[in-house]
């Protein structure tokens, strides 16, 4: 399979602070590639560099072999890589509708002049096509109902789902989900892991997950990467990373060194509380 | 869940095209038709006074739809409209001074001008944010005020430029009756696309920017090129006001278009409504409309209990300034979202009657 992704020796500092060291991972075309990690670990960091919000210190991005590094955010989109937020950033007073469409900005061809010329230029025709592809992903992602609401006074699920519409509205080939599933219940988070296989079967695009909750994570990628303060720790198929020693002393928290004393560790516990 | 226009039941759109009109429903599109209609008797029913006020709030609304683009819709901030306004008066005049070109094209010139000029102060405030391009917009209004009290050549220096008669065609219009449907016309047509700017692709981007701007550059939106762009817009709608303004008082001068008249721009929206389109004319109409109710009001009080309690005698003029002031400050605080809000939240209200809770 031909690359979609390739990050090389990515390091990123804020001042003395090392988000990122050294970091170089491939993904595959029509993968569902996870990143995991403890909090901290810098993985929101390098969906930022991918989607171009972060500038790394050092180190390349290749995209379907071409060097994204120096590239705008915008004319990432552009190349077709869409991503969604950790912290929702929906269009707040825009309708659900509108935050979809404003996804296909860069498939649209009007402009300020064509589109306020609307009924002479085209640009209600084209308007209108571009209406049905919205329509598609509203149907996919049974947003039916709210379509014409206000982004801002949906609930947080359907938020997250307007969200998603919003980056598959752009038809990237390389999507990058930032804890879709944060914040879920159980419920919500079937539907989602639902979506996602979709997108990544039924509609072709190479995603890009960050997830915390390790039973979808386990489930339904491909591979798996794991960081741990900045850097790469681990990569591969999910039952080896699962497996790997290292993985399950930092992030899935097995003690298996010094066991804390359970009278020590209360006070501490409280006091943060 | 109530979309943003409350639909009578039983109306149903099978098409797309039916779900993207300007007007909600058939009625709402037949009252604002029989409105324009009854404009366009306008200058049969109306003294010359009462003209001469419509003629105002119609120049004045095509400047402050400039500022909601800016303000309202791209979350911009700008207090050197005035001056824009000022630069198209003065350039509608030049032109049609001292080139053969009729007043008819030099309006939509001016208003191109202008929108370079926008567009050059644009580039550098683009990359500012909230006080900072504050004072880049103050610089703004300043070096172009300044500008017009040097270059006598352009606008006369500290002389009032004078300013053609509308002509097309060699037909010239006198008077306001005829002028009148000259602002109408621009009215309705800058309304009309604005509209449909905003329900289109550069539209969308505008306000994607006003409401997140670090999703809408994920979304592949260039933020210089539409903040930019944004600047350029306002400064063309306030140059085409303000060669209307030229070409309506015969002549141009400096004077009330200063700082406080880019504030009036700004209360003119911020009562209308930011982000509406509607309410821009509404907020226009209610500051233009203001003075004259005080004026009533005031010479009312004139000589009666309360100007002998509080002993006002001269200072009874003030109350005008005074109460635009206070009116801002009271939209800000139980208002912000503008008449345009509150005159949704009235046809909501008849719309369910009595069943509104």
């Amino acid at each position: 399979m031909a690359t979609s992704l390739e990050v090389r020796g990515v390091s990123l500092r804020f001042g003395g602070v090392r988000a990122l060291t050294d970091v170089s991972f491939a993904i595959r075309e029509g993968e569902l590639f996870s990143i995991i990690g403890p909090n901290g670990a810098g993985k929101t960091s390098i969906v930022n560099c991918i989607s171009g919000r972060y500038k790394p210190t050092e180190g390349q991005l290749f995209y379907r072999d071409r060097d994204i590094t120096g590239l705008t955010p915008n004319a990432r989109a552009s190349l077709g890589i869409g991503r969604t937020f950790q912290n929702l950033a929906l269009f707040h007073h825009m309708s659900v509708l509108d935050n979809i469409m404003v996804g296909r900005h860069h498939l649209l061809r009007n402009n300020f002049l064509t589109g306020s010329l609307y009924w002479l230029t085209g640009a209600r025709k084209e308007e209108l096509e571009h209406r049905r592809k919205v329509e598609e992903i509203i149907d996919f992602l049974d947003l039916q109902p709210v379509r014409k609401a206000t982004a801002g006074t949906l609930p947080y699920g359907l938020r997250k789902r307007v969200e998603l519409a919003r980056a598959m509205a752009l038809e990237p080939r390389l999507i990058l989900l930032d804890e879709p599933m944060a914040g879920m219940n159980f419920e919500e988070k079937e539907d989602m892991a639902r979506y996602i296989v979709d997108l990544n079967e039924e509609f072709g695009m190479t995603v890009v997950m960050i997830e915390h909750d390790m039973g979808v994570v386990m489930d339904i990628s491909h591979r798996v990467m794991v960081l741990d303060f900045g850097k790469k720790i681990a990569e591969g198929d999910p039952a080896t990373v699962l497996a790997d020693p290292h993985v399950r002393r930092a992030y899935l928290g097995e003690e298996d060194e010094v066991l804390v004393d359970p009278d020590d560790a209360s006070p501490a516990q409280e006091s943060a509380a | 869940m109530a979309g943003p226009a409350l639909i009578p039941a039983g109306d149903f759109r099978t098409t797309y095209a039916a779900d993207t009109t300007i007007f909600p429903t058939t009625t709402s599109r037949n009252f604002a038709i029989l409105g324009v209609a009854l404009l366009c008797l306008a200058p049969q029913l109306f003294s010359g006074y009462w003209l001469s006020i419509l003629i105002q709030i119609g120049i004045f609304s095509i400047a402050a739809l400039g500022l909601n683009i800016l303000v309202g819709f791209t979350g911009q901030i700008s207090i050197g409209h005035a001056a824009f306004f000022l630069l198209g008066a003065f350039t509608s005049a030049y032109i049609s001074n001292n080139a053969p070109i009729p007043v008819f094209f030099a309006i939509p010139l001016a208003g191109l001008v202008t929108a370079l000029v926008g567009l050059i102060f644009g580039i550098p405030a683009a990359r500012l944010k909230g006080l900072y391009l504050v004072i880049a917009t103050l610089a703004a209004q300043y070096i172009l005020l300044d500008f017009f009290s040097r270059a006598e050549w352009f606008s006369g220096g500290s002389v009032p430029a004078s300013a053609e008669p509308f002509s097309i065609f060699g037909y010239t219009l006198r008077g306001d009756r005829q002028y009148f449907y000259v602002v109408l016309a621009y009215v309705l047509l800058s309304y009309i696309l604005v509209t449909n700017l905003m329900r289109t692709r550069d539209g969308r981007a505008l306000v994607a920017i006003r409401d997140h701007y670090l999703s809408a550059e994920i979304m592949g939106i260039n933020l210089t090129r539409y903040r930019t762009l944004s600047f350029g817009l306002a400064a063309f709608f306030a140059g085409i006001a303000g060669a209307l303004y030229a070409h309506y008082q015969l002549v141009v001068s400096q004077e009330g278009f200063g700082i406080e008249r880019s504030i009036l721009f700004l209360a003119m929206i911020i009562i209308g409504g930011t982000g509406s389109i509607m309410g821009t004319l509404m907020g226009t109409a209610f500051v233009v409309l203001l003075p004259e109710a005080m004026e009533f009001i005031s010479h009312h009080l004139k000589g009666g209990a309360i100007d002998k309690a509080l002993s006002l005698n001269t200072n009874i003029t003030f109350l005008r300034e005074i109460a635009i002031g206070v009116i801002i400050i009271a939209f800000l605080m139980f208002e912000p979202d503008g008449l345009a809000h509150r005159w949704r939240q009235i046809k909501a209200y008849w719309k369910l009657y009595p069943f509104s809770h």
